[in-house]
């Protein structure tokens, strides 16, 4: 075999702070490497050094033999090597065939080939099986597809080396499947990858070899055939770590009922006639692909809008007022899909994230005014009770990683003791040590005896905290599974809106009923 | 080279930016004084002894900071909450022509003084406030950029003066001058100093400073406008009503510059004409930058701005010097500004 790629005694400091540390990591030809670890572990700040992001400060990487100059970022370019983002680089407005070939031909020229660019592109995706149409919007693509331009666009360039960074991060578990397969064809066709992941399950499926990373050092390499799922988690964390148990559910009365509710267009997609009942002390989880109307079915509940048809009965009242303030005074607890763009403003303080969704209230305003000291105090105790690290008060919450951020946001739902909470992707983007952490206060909420609406896109998550299991799927809402029944398989039928499996299951546990 | 965010911008980086970046300007400003055959250390000597030098130039001065304190908060207030009001201009006219209307009506003149000065003060403040309400809702309607409609409505607010003024509200004994009517006596703003135009709107004004700081730091309205501002996704997640909060906003930001308008008009004029303002509303927004968008930060910006104006005029004629250098120094320490800022935020890596 021969090696295509080596990275040896890689060192990157920012200031104090290791990123990397001596890290040594070999390619060889048709190979792929899983390199796994956590968020922070200096995966990312590896692969920029590879690119010529940034300089290191000792070590050397080699591309097919020759030494790479150090800080060039276009030098891994020209020597072979791709990279397809985790966040992806399409212009929208423009075709496939566009995208790949932006950047390849020189601006002074008048005309574009585009015959040729359209003869390499349909010869490189019949080769490795990437089936995209070149003349679609990518627009009206879905993620799959985006993610199959995206590595055409490094192939296109010549990339024999390819480096996905989290590349199922936005897939569903029907696309990663093909996405695998993909990367097989990839590898017999000569390519080699690299693979950057902190799932464990797509690690063990798809890569020859694992390179574990922690705290900026390569802390073990195993082949993937010799190692076990459980061995790699530890490596990972660097103990062992258990997501949390789930007790059986006592389900109390009904909190939340949803009766035909549909809506049109807000949050990104309709919803159609759906209808859901949350009990006391359970979970139902909503699993789903994005885009079929989980966002929207958040947000409605959550108080952002109003259904056009249909109610929401809140603990046996319909709701009739649909805003942010009548939402949490009935008692709903809401933690958001997205972290970052919704859950908290970066350039304000942790102690105004804290209380601004509650700042009405009289416990943090009075006539008008800000009570500023009470304010600081709940912000301290939350800080404390959920250990949320590296938070102050009046610190801007940017500078907070994104578990500690989730914890906030957990913490200043929770304190509030909401009746009903509704958890859009909590865990998405946690690493596993936080994530452990975010099923235990969802779980307590639960054993407290709150109604926990869980909308995931993960199919683990769901069925370890969910009692209860529906998918959505184009806006509608399938029956609801027993979790001791579900499983990945029946799940995936769900997801893609074979609804007869579980239509059976749900009569069934009906009549037991 | 590549910029990255520093995680703790320290507060005394922040209070250094502006100061640096007039500096930065000064020296600039000083290149070209040169150039045009002076010392600079002496022109600006002469700016300095100019503005500060005399009973009648501290009044002068403090006189021209006054409107620019407020056009520069109304400008400041709007940015924090990302409303892009670029027209202080058009709003500080309607000022001024509101309080005249308003003053044609026989029941003011003969109202007792105060009562009329306040009655004017919030008839100025509101002619303003209309003005901006028109593109706010605009762009809440139909998602009509502000930037380019409250632009443009300075061109229609100032030529709509220019009507009135020729027409309706010309003031009949004025020769033929296109001036309004004057402003009745009962709505004079009364003057702070002796045989100086400075008047009690400068009082008006850092009391006005005073309240938006205190707006914003401390009530609720002033958190959700920040909010709204900075990130109107996650404030719509948490509640804030994004449309009243901008709508209000648009009612202190336009109310500011009107009023601006209003003083300006009762204390120093008596009457408008379509020169009232020497770009007192654009400079508004230069001042606002200056201040980091900080009220109290407004005063000094509005301040130094002043100086280099008043005393600029007084520089010229000793130098012969255009005394348009104050006009390239504020523009210039907008600029340094701007890099300063990013500066204090972003730290430069290799």
């Amino acid at each position: 075999m021969t090696r295509v790629l080596e990275l040896s005694g890689v060192t990157k400091r920012f200031g104090p702070v290791t990123a990397n540390e001596d890290v040594s990591l070999h390619l060889d030809q048709g190979e792929v490497v899983a390199l796994l670890g956590e968020n922070g572990a200096g995966k990312t700040t590896l692969m920029s050094i590879l690119f010529g992001h940034y300089t290191a400060d000792e070590g050397t990487v080699r591309v097919e033999g020759a030494e790479l100059p150090p800080g060039r970022s276009r030098a891994a370019i020209r020597a072979g090597v791709g990279m397809v983002h985790q966040h992806f680089a399409l212009a929208p407005n423009l075709t496939v065939l566009e995208n790949v070939m932006t950047g390849t031909e020189p601006l002074w020229r008048l005309r574009s080939d585009r015959a040729a660019g359209r003869a390499k592109l349909v010869a490189l995706s019949e080769k490795f099986g990437l089936r995209v149409d070149p003349d679609a919007r990518v627009s009206d693509l879905s993620v799959g597809e985006c993610q199959r331009v995206e590595i055409l666009k490094a192939l296109y360039n010549d990339a024999r080396i390819l480096i996905l960074d989290e590349p199922t991060a936005v897939l569903t578990a029907q696309e990663a499947e093909g996405l695998f397969s993909t990367l097989r064809q990839m590898t017999a066709g000569g390519l080699s990858l690299i693979f950057i992941s902190h799932k464990l399950h797509e690690v063990m499926s798809a890569s020859d070899r694992v390179v574990v990373l922690r705290r900026g050092r390569v802390v073990a390499e195993r082949r993937t055939t010799e190692t076990t799922k459980e061995e790699l988690a530890e490596l990972m964390v660097g103990r062992k770590v258990e997501r949390p148990a789930r007790p059986p559910a006592v389900p109390g009365r009904v909190l939340l009922e949803g009766v035909d509710l549909s809506v049109g267009g807000k949050g990104g997609a309709s919803l159609h006639g759906v209808s859901f009942r949350l009990r006391a002390g359970e979970t139902l989880g909503i699993i789903g692909v994005s885009g079929n109307g989980q966002t929207t079915l958040a947000g409605l509940v959550s108080g952002l809008y109003a259904p056009d048809s249909g109610a929401l009965v809140v603990d046996g009242q319909a709701v009739t007022v649909f805003d942010v303030p009548h939402a949490i005074a009935a008692g709903i607890g809401r933690i958001p899909e997205d972290r970052n763009a919704e859950g908290t403003i970066g350039d304000m303080a942790t102690w105004e994230n804290t209380v601004l969704e509650r700042i009405w209230s009289p416990e943090f305003s009075s006539r008008g005014m800000v009570r500023r000291a009470a304010a600081r105090v709940a912000t301290d105790r939350i800080i404390e009770r959920y250990d949320v690290r590296g938070a102050t008060a009046d610190a801007r919450i940017r500078l907070l990683s994104g578990g500690n951020m989730q914890k906030l946001i957990l913490g200043r739902v929770l304190e509030a003791g909401p009746d009903i909470l509704v958890a859009a992707q909590p865990s998405r983007g946690l690493d596993e040590g936080a994530i452990a952490g975010v099923h235990e206060r969802l779980l307590d909420a639960r054993g407290r005896g709150a109604g926990v609406l869980l909308i995931s896109e993960d199919l683990d998550e769901v069925i370890a905290l969910s009692d209860r299991i529906r998918a959505i799927v184009g806006g509608r809402l399938s029956p609801a599974i027993p979790a001791e029944r579900a499983n990945a398989q029946l799940l995936g039928l769900m997801m893609a809106g074979d609804w007869s499996a579980a239509e059976a299951i749900e009569a069934e546990a009906a009549d037991a009923v | 080279m590549r910029f990255e965010r520093r995680d703790h911008p320290s507060r005394l980086l922040t209070v250094l930016a502006p100061v640096g970046a007039i500096a930065a300007a000064l020296i600039v400003a000083g290149v070209l004084i040169a150039l045009a055959g002076a010392n600079p250390l002496r022109a600006y000597a002469l700016i300095l002894k100019g503005a500060f030098g005399s009973r009648l130039g501290v009044s002068e001065m403090l006189t021209r900071a006054t409107p620019l304190i407020l056009t520069g908060l109304a400008a400041a207030v709007a940015f924090r909450a990302r409303l892009w009001n670029i027209g202080g201009e058009g709003q500080f006219y309607l000022g001024a022509l509101g309080v005249t209307a308003i003053g044609m009506v026989p029941a003011v003149s003969a109202m007792p003084a105060p009562l009329a000065i306040v009655l004017c003060l919030v008839v100025g403040a509101v002619s303003g406030t209309v003005l901006l309400l028109v593109p706010l809702g605009l762009r809440l309607r139909f998602g009509v950029d502000e930037v380019v409609t409250t632009l443009l409505l300075n061109f229609v607010a100032v030529l709509f003066v220019s009507l009135m003024i020729e027409g309706a509200m010309k003031d009949p004994l004025a020769f033929g001058w296109p001036q309004s009517v004057p402003v009745p006596d009962s709505a004079v703003l009364p003057k702070l100093m002796d045989r100086t135009r400075l008047h009690v709107g400068l009082l008006i004004a850092v009391a006005m400073a005073v309240a938006v700081w205190w707006v914003q730091a401390r009530t609720v309205f002033g958190i959700r406008a920040r909010a709204a501002g900075l990130n109107p996704r996650a404030a719509a997640f948490a509640g804030v009503p994004l449309g009243r909060t901008l709508i209000m906003v648009a009612c202190l930001s336009g109310g500011l510059a009107g009023l601006a308008g209003a003083i300006e008009v009762m204390g120093v004029k008596g009457y408008v004409t379509t020169d009232l303002s020497p770009n007192y509303g654009y400079s508004g927004i230069v001042i606002a930058m200056l201040a980091n968008l900080n009220p109290i930060g407004v005063i000094a910006a509005a301040v130094f701005s002043a100086i280099m104006f008043v005393g600029a005029d007084s520089m010229s004629r000793a130098l012969s010097i255009p005394s348009y250098i104050a006009d390239v120094t504020v523009a210039l320490s907008l600029l340094t500004m701007l890099v300063a800022i990013f500066l204090a935020q972003y730290r430069v890596r290799r």
